[in-house]
């Protein structure tokens, strides 16, 4: 009997150092594969897989940046002597024109003519910049140059200010405004969450009686359980317009509306923890303030709150956590305007809504998924700070200030 | 498109009893894959196939056969009592683009336009950017809304906004713009009848793919969406009929 229970103790050892390591391998692994994927970036090239881009043998042209070639086919940037030496108005090609300007049969059976075309039309024009398919590159014409591409760099993407990863013939990956979008979204919903929360928490810990407190305490749990979509749905119908119509601003989906439901949906954590800090005050040190004269209130800011700090600090940043990685509602309230915020009245994208509107689509592997990935990486870095520093705060010694 | 196929293999399967059809969705691409792949006999695409696609195609030496099934055609939507009615495709491409940014420059009044786009991953969002923008870029720092209806909410609510969704959502709560392709000559109202005599531009046709090595597989399902029966299904979904 007592060798069984022996054995059955050392398995249940065994079993639970297994699913300890499992957890941690899965995690490991999650970050590393993260991290592989969204670092390929780097190595992917700025035009489109798979296309390159052509121009007249006598364009002096050396190369171009994506910033370049986006404003090129965007008609933005109209002469080359903006980019180059050269002189004279650019004509910028894709080879969906060539079929409008052959009939189809002038191609041959399987496109075997389409090169040889494409660079007649290159020769005949010496202001073109074509963007071809690799397979169909006009190779042995003298007059057709391909423009040398470089790979995508890092400085372009955390200080690029333009998102738009689907632009042909160059994506431009400018992750700035998002990053800046996350963290002006979370840091406003704090701020707005912070006084509530702690109010709520007081109030409930120091003055509410127990029954209001036994209604108050499931009621604001019960805020946590809401699915976010339906935070982000109240927002979009009920908070959007009446933001609108209060400030008489242009539009509802700003920045500011996503802290508000960010605030709304960080409130439960803050409140609950903070309450459970302030709860933890020892009564004899209450009651040692109040026998000295001091009054509930002094109490409550010069003992209580002082003790709770520590716990009072890892609400906020486990309320700060929340709000940085939560997507639905966000991505409903925010408008999604990859722009550089300059007021909190403006329309805004966060990384979360990024990649939770964008992976469906972008092609597996792609610069474009690759791209999200990397997204994915900077949010895992902001979260891990953060979840890091609310350890370290945690740690500290409770009686500060005492 | 995906609604117009489920809808469509119900009908059929009921009249069919001894026949199944699975649909899923997953975008146009993802369509065109699978037929490659051979994991689908038929795909379901809301663009023409495009060239690269075709070249893979043919590399797998499979000839695929399209059938038009039905139109879509995209309206352009702003705030109810905004006072703009017609637009002409420059001046939508200038707005889309960012370089026209009031109304007044319009004929409108004095007041910010506000142009929401869809997410980069709908086919609409390509589709309007190749017909409208003439594969410009949408400007930087756009508004996209994650589905037609949230355009509509927000374009039904923002005074100085303009947006676009299928036909099929039009509702009292937005103003649809009179669009024209001619330099402004004629401005043509987004409606199903001008839509099938061709006289509104914005159109596109949603297509289906099939391997014609499996034709004998899919013939009846494509001629049951040909049918008037399947048109009247496409009807009711909101697409416009072949016919």
């Amino acid at each position: 009997m007592k060798q069984f229970r022996q054995i059955a103790e050392r398995m249940a050892k065994v079993m639970l150092t297994l699913s300890g390591g499992v957890t941690s391998l899965a995690i490991l692994l999650i970050i590393i594969f993260l991290f592989k994927e969204g670092l390929g970036l780097f190595n992917s090239a700025a035009v489109e897989n798979g296309y390159a881009l052509c121009i007249h043998s006598s364009n002096p042209t050396q190369q171009l940046s994506p910033w370049q070639i986006k404003r090129i086919f965007d008609w933005e940037i109209t002469d080359w002597s903006e980019v180059s030496e050269k002189k004279g108005e650019i004509t910028p090609f894709r080879l969906d024109e060539i079929f409008a300007m052959y009939p189809e049969d002038e191609f041959g059976e399987d496109y075997e003519l389409l090169p040889q075309k494409l660079g007649e039309t290159i020769a005949q024009n010496p202001n073109i910049i074509a963007f071809l398919p690799e397979q169909y590159l006009p190779n042995g014409n003298q007059s057709v140059k391909v423009l040398p591409v470089e790979n995508i760099n890092i400085a372009d993407f955390f200080g690029g200010k333009e998102w738009l990863p689907t632009a042909t013939p160059s994506p431009q990956f400018g992750a700035l405004p998002l990053i800046m979008g996350t963290l002006w979204v979370s840091f406003f919903a704090i701020l707005i969450a912070l006084p509530f929360g702690l109010g709520v928490a007081i109030y409930m810990s120091e003055l509410a009686g127990t029954r209001t407190r036994k209604f108050l305490k499931p009621t604001i749990e019960l805020l946590a359980g809401i699915p976010s979509v339906v935070y982000g749905f109240f927002g979009l119908v009920v908070l959007v317009p009446l933001i609108q119509r209060t400030l008489n601003l242009p539009v509802g989906e700003t920045a500011f509306a996503g802290s508000l439901i960010l605030a709304i949906m960080a409130l439960p954590t803050i409140i609950t923890i903070a309450e459970d800090a302030m709860r933890s005050t020892p009564r004899a040190m209450r009651e040692a303030s109040l026998a000295l004269g001091a009054t509930p209130w002094q109490t409550i800011y010069k003992v209580i709150v002082p003790h709770a700090s520590s716990g009072i600090m890892a609400a906020v940043v486990l309320g700060i956590g929340r709000a940085i990685g939560e997507t639905m509602a966000v991505l409903m309230v925010t408008g999604n305007a990859a722009v550089m915020l300059t007021s909190l009245f403006q329309s805004v994208r966060t990384i979360p809504a990024t990649i939770a509107a964008e992976l469906g689509e972008a092609p597996a592997g792609g610069a474009h998924y690759q791209s999200l990935f990397l997204l994915g990486c900077i949010l895992f870095v902001i979260t891990m700070i953060i979840s890091a520093s609310a350890e370290f705060i945690a740690k500290k010694d409770h009686n500060k200030g005492i | 498109m995906l609604p117009l196929s489920q809808k469509a293999a119900e009908e059929f399967m009921k009249a069919l009893p001894s026949a199944t059809v699975t649909v899923t969705g997953g975008g146009s691409g993802v369509g065109i894959a699978a037929l490659l792949e051979g994991t689908t006999e038929l795909a379901q695409l809301s663009r023409k196939i495009k060239f690269d696609e075709k070249n893979k195609l043919k590399e797998k030496r499979i000839i695929a056969k399209e059938i038009t099934a039905a139109y879509d055609a995209l309206a352009v939507v702003v705030y109810p009592s905004n006072k703009v009615t017609n637009l002409t495709r420059e001046q939508l491409e200038g707005i889309f683009t960012g370089k026209i940014k009031n109304w007044k420059e319009v004929g409108g009044a004095d007041l910010a336009i506000i142009p929401y786009s869809r997410e980069t991953s709908s086919g609409t969002y390509e589709f309007f950017k190749e017909s409208v923008l003439r594969n410009k870029n949408y400007m930087s720092g756009i508004m996209s809304m994650p589905a037609t209806g949230a355009i509509i909410q927000s374009v039904s609510q923002t005074k100085g906004a303009i947006g676009y969704v299928g036909l099929a959502y039009l509702n009292k709560e937005v103003k649809a713009i009179h669009v024209s392709y001619d330099g402004g000559k004629t401005f043509v109202a987004p409606s199903v009848t001008n839509a099938k005599n061709e006289t509104y531009p914005i159109v596109r046709p949603l297509y289906y793919y099939y391997n014609m090595a499996a034709e004998a597989k899919v013939k009846s399902f494509i001629d049951f969406i040909l049918s008037d029966k399947g048109q009247k299904i496409v009807s009711e979904i909101g697409f416009i009929t072949v016919k």
